[in-house]
Parts: structure tokens; sequence; C-alpha cells
């Protein structure tokens, strides 16, 4: 009964976009598929709707093969990046366009169109055009659309990417409420996106896929907490987890001249040299700290990202406030040592401070 | 700067419109005109330098029995020919276009665009060189000096301009929308005639209205296909003799042989500047 893949291939030029791709969506749950851009998101959401076929592999439904159902009879339902919508026809029409199309009674069409659309926030807009709404209200358009489809797999491909940083916020916060109350039983909702913390946020089972290839599948929670590899890290983390060549050994952390004492949860690895994970927040400056030296300061929002170098290492760490420095300033860091990731040197964790450990 | 510039533009927009417009104004105050007015010297305001008449204008419709030429038979077989032919080659042109525009098609080392050259290449050629072929073919299959005849070979005349029009229109509607309407239950044909065409009308239009340009104003196809059974406008008012037929005759079937074409060009020019698809994507 769930919808099960089956080692999704799909490699239309030099790259895999899908590389061995498999899964087993269970009803009623949500899942996030994190990625960075041209990961293969896409492309694996499209092959779910049955817009591409994938080269080899399968997709069973409900004890069904889904690669011999048309997209049109899947009855799947999509929201793209880009706010598609069907320009000749207003909101109404819009989002009554699927249920025509499954010749749904006309006063039924009514009821749900004008429930669906007082669910996203648009009541009153039914005979607006769509080129006269926001870009916003145009995407809330195209979710309503698919939401009074009822369809039993909801495909959402980075539905906020697109939008200003408020308007994101506050359609987040829908998503979050709708997907609370709406979510039934028997659907199947399946977000992109390459923003870690709105997969945090989100809170379903996170899929982490780099490359076209699934690298770790997992709640929300431990992907965030237990990254299999320095790769899902790297995509679970914003700014990206940085990464120290560091040696271990006599109960110390040696990297780059700088000797730090081997915290608790560090100690029952064997001596050797470890990639260091460490997340930009726990870095913070400190007068007793080591010194490195300063690269670029961006501000965002309130917010400070410093890029720091010290020989080979380069590090980037956020401070809750802003503040200015010139490049080439000389500052002093400190790492918060208890919050150390260690990977070993190919890349799989070998202990994490949430004990999680893949060796 | 900008004044100079300005006063230079409207001066220079100003002669090209007296330009454009005076051959016009002449043929219109000529046609009202009889054989005393037209001799009399250069006048132009009717009621204060000559007085109109409708003999000219009278002249077109009668039968040449009664001293007339009979323009009307002509102007309905080119009417029937241009609009038939446009209405075919726009059918076919946009179901091609669109295959062109979503579909991958390979043969060897034919593509898409290939394809599309190809359609593109049958008016790169001068016209003269299809000529003897399609004498010959048309001879072959009976269809000489016929409207039949003449309806074959506007549509490969002018299918050409719709495909090409159309193609590069579908390539701006976003596939995300045939896409979509796959997904909310549409199957390809419903998506291009439910979602797809609906939103290129623009599109359809301009290409309509080209095509009827160019198949109106054809006249050397309707000349060298067509001898006594058939006659199309362009010939026929060639065929018109100055000598035998008046001045104020001849003005007024060049009026009527521009008038489609002026109401036509009023229609391109609406729509050829309206995109209609924002909202579709953003």
């Amino acid at each position: 009964m769930n919808l099960v893949a089956d080692k999704l291939s799909y490699k239309p030029d030099e790259q895999f976009h899908l590389n061995e791709v498999s899964f087993n969506f269970k009803k009623g749950n949500l899942y996030t598929i994190l990625g960075r851009t041209l990961s293969g998101k896409t492309t694996l959401l499209k092959t779910i709707a049955g817009l591409l076929t994938p080269d080899s592999g399968s997709i069973q439904f409900e004890d069904k093969d889904f690669l011999k159902i048309p997209v049109w009879e899947r009855n799947v339902a999509m929201v793209y990046q880009q706010f598609i919508n069907y320009p000749h026809l207003n909101v109404f029409e819009n989002v009554a366009f699927p249920l025509k199309q499954r010749k749904v009674e006309n006063q039924e069409i009514k009821d749900v169109v004008l429930k669906s659309l007082k669910s996203v926030g648009l009541e009153g807009y039914e005979n607006r055009k769509i080129q006269e709404l926001s870009g916003g209200q145009q995407q809330r358009v195209s979710l309503a659309r698919s939401l009074v489809k009822n369809a039993k797999i909801l495909l959402l491909d980075e539905p906020l990417v697109n939008l200003d940083y408020k308007l994101r916020e506050q359609l987040r916060e829908e998503f979050k409420s709708i997907f609370s109350q709406g979510l039934s039983e028997e659907s199947i909702v399946i977000f992109s996106t390459t923003d870690p913390k709105e997969a945090m946020e989100l809170n379903g089972e996170v899929i982490a896929i780099d490359e076209g290839k699934v690298l770790q599948v997992g709640p929300a929670k431990e992907i965030f907490e237990n990254p299999k590899t320095l790769k899902v890290a790297e995509i679970s983390n914003d700014p990206p987890m940085n990464i120290l060549k560091a040696n271990i050994s006599s109960n110390k952390i040696k990297f780059e001249g700088i000797e730090i004492e081997l915290p608790g949860h560090l100690s029952n690895l064997k001596d050797n040299n470890f990639n260091l994970g460490i997340r930009a927040s726990d870095i913070e400056l400190s007068e007793e700290g080591f010194e490195f030296e300063v690269e670029l300061a961006e501000i965002s929002g309130s917010e400070t990202l410093l890029h720091l170098i010290r020989g080979d290492t380069k590090i980037i760490t956020s401070i809750e406030e802003v503040m200015n420095f010139n490049i080439k300033d000389k500052i002093k860091i400190n790492f918060n040592i208890n919050k150390v990731y260690a990977f070993n040197e190919s890349g799989t964790l070998a202990s994490s401070p949430f004990g999680g450990s893949y060796v | 700067m900008g004044k100079l510039y300005k006063f230079l533009k409207y001066s220079f927009i100003t002669i090209w419109t007296v330009f454009v417009v005076a051959p016009f104004l002449w043929a219109l105050t000529t046609s009202f005109k009889d054989f005393n007015s037209v001799n009399g010297g250069a006048t132009y305001i009717p009621w204060v330098d000559f007085e109109p008449k409708l003999e000219g204008w009278k002249v077109l419709i009668k039968s040449p029995a009664n001293g007339g030429v009979d323009i009307i038979e002509p102007y309905f077989n080119s009417l029937f020919v241009t609009c038939t032919a446009s209405l075919i080659s726009i059918v076919l042109g946009t179901l091609s276009a669109y295959a062109l525009s979503r579909f991958t098609f390979k043969a060897g080392f034919v593509k898409n665009n290939d394809i599309t050259f190809f359609f593109i290449s049958q008016r790169i050629m001068p016209p003269i060189v299809l000529s003897i072929p399609f004498f010959l073919f048309l001879g072959a299959i009976d269809l000489l000096d016929s409207l039949i005849g003449l309806i074959v070979v506007y549509i490969v005349l002018l299918m050409p301009i719709a495909v090409w029009i159309m193609v590069d229109f579908f390539n701006k509607v976003p596939r995300e929308i045939d896409e979509t309407a796959l997904i909310d239950g549409c199957n390809p044909y419903q998506a291009f005639f439910k979602v797809v065409l609906p939103n290129s009308i623009p599109g359809l239009i301009v290409a309509g209205m080209f095509c009827i340009i160019f198949g109106w104003i054809d006249f050397f196809f309707a000349f060298i296909l067509t001898f006594t059974e058939v006659q199309l406008l362009p010939v026929k008012i060639v065929a018109l003799n100055s000598s035998i037929t008046p001045w104020w005759s001849l003005s007024a079937s060049a009026l009527v042989s521009v008038a489609p074409l002026i109401v036509v060009a009023f229609i391109v020019e609406r729509y050829l500047s309206k995109g209609n698809l924002s909202g579709a994507i953003k």
C-alpha cells in the first residue's frame, strides 16, 4: 500500500540525475527531500508524477506498477517552484480545473473550490485574473489547485523558494498548519527543498540526496544530529558545516598548530587523522581563543558571517549581531569543543555529540 | 539634445507619413472624379475643388457587356482562396509547430531544428524556382486553372509562415503549463486544446493575419497557374488596361484590393505587441 521505489536511475546525459534511488514512503507521512540545486530533487518528483520515465527501476503504489500508468491517470498533485497557473482562467476556474477534468458536479466543485481557497487565505479573490495577483498569491492558487484534487500523492517542488523572505516565513507556517490538519491518513506529501532550516521546521522524514543518490534517510532531527557522512553534514547545514583536517593523538586534537584537549564524546576514537566538523554557530569570538585572519565578512540580516583563515584551514562562523570587520583583521575565536563531529578520512561519521556513529 | 532629437524624430515621422499616405489620398480622390475633374489639373478637396462622382466605383461592378470591368468575381475568388488556404495552413501549421516545440524527433542527423528549418526554407527560395514544378504538378493532377489548385499551392506557401510563427510562440509558452495540465488529469490532446491553445490566441491571430496578407498579395502564382476559368484579384487588376479602363476606376479597384490588408494590419498591430502569458510563470 505504500509508495515504493526500487533502484530508480535516470541518466539523460553524462551525469546521473537519479542514481539507484530507492525508498518506501508510507501513507499519512510528510517526506522532505533535502539537497542542493541540481541534486536530482525535481527529477525525482517528476518521475513520481510520471512526467519523466526513468531508464531503469520501478515504482509501485497500492500494489500497482506506477510506471505503466500515464501521468493524467496517476492522481498526483504537484506545486512547482515557479508559480504555474493557467493564465487564461481566473482564480476560481484555475482551482476548479482538475475537478472539471474529472467531471465533478458543478455545485460540488463550487463548494470544494471555495473551501480550498479559504484554506489558503484567498477568500474573495475568485474572480481575479491570475496576472493581477502577487507572487505569493499566485503560489497559493497553485497550492489550492493541488489541494482540491485530494490526491493521494502531493508533490511540492521547492514551493517557497521564489518568494520573498516574509512571504516565505508566512507560507511555511501555513504549510505546516495545512499539513497538520489536512494531511489525511490516505495521502503522502513529498516536499523538496534546498533549505536545511525548512526541512527541520517541517519536521518530517528527511531524504538527503546529492548527485542523484540518496545519502541518508531519517527523521529531520536524526539527520541534523547524526549526519551519516560529510556530504550530508554539508547539505543539512546552512552555512555548511566547517571541516577541519585534524590529527587526534594522545588525547589531543591537533591542527594548524592548535592543540585542544579531546572532549569526552570523542575519547573512544583511535589515534588517527580525522575530518572534524563544527557548525558555524558553535564557534564564538573569545579573547582567550586562537588567532585567525578575516578573509571576508558578510552581514546577513541580524547575523554577521565571518570567513576566517589560518594556514590551509578555512572556516565560517556566524555571530548573532551586526559587527564590522576589516579584511586581514586578526581576531581570536574559540570552538565549542563539545559540539564537534568526527568523520573518518573517507567521510563517514565516527562520533557525534549525540552519540551517533556509522563506523 | 532631448528637444532636438524629439524635433528630428517627429519631423521624420511626419515626412514619412506623408510619403506613405499621399498615394492613398491621391487614389481615393481620383476614384471619385470623372473625366473633367481628372483632366482639369491637380485637385484634392471634394466639393470645393471638384464635384465627387460615383462613376469610377460603378464601373467595377458592371459586367463588361455594360462597359464595366466586373471585379466582383475575382474579388470573391481571391477572398475564398486566401481564407481557405490560410485556415488550413493555420490548423496544420499550429499542430506541426506544437509537435516541433514539445516533442523530440530524431531521424539520423535530422532533428527538430532541421525540420523547422525545412519548413522555413520553402520561403527562402525565389518563387520562380517553384513555378515550373507547381505548373507540372498541378497539370498532372488536373488542377490547373482551378480554385482548388490555387488553394493547394497557397497552403505550400503559407504553412511555413504559420509553422515559423507558432514554433516561436509555443517555445515561449512554458512547458510546465503543459505538465501541470497533464498532472491535473488532461491527456496530451486535452492539454493542447484546453490549456496551450487558449493561451496562444495572440500567436494564432498574428500567424493567421500574415497568412492572409501573403496569400492576398500573391500575383505570381495566380498569374502562372490560371488562364481563363478562374481569375484572382491581383491578376484582374493588372489586366485592367489604363487606356481602356479610366483612371478613376483603376483608383477604385486599387483601393478595394488593399482594403482587407488595412483591416488586417490594424488587427496584427494590436496583437503583435500583446503577450498574454504573464501570470503563467513568474
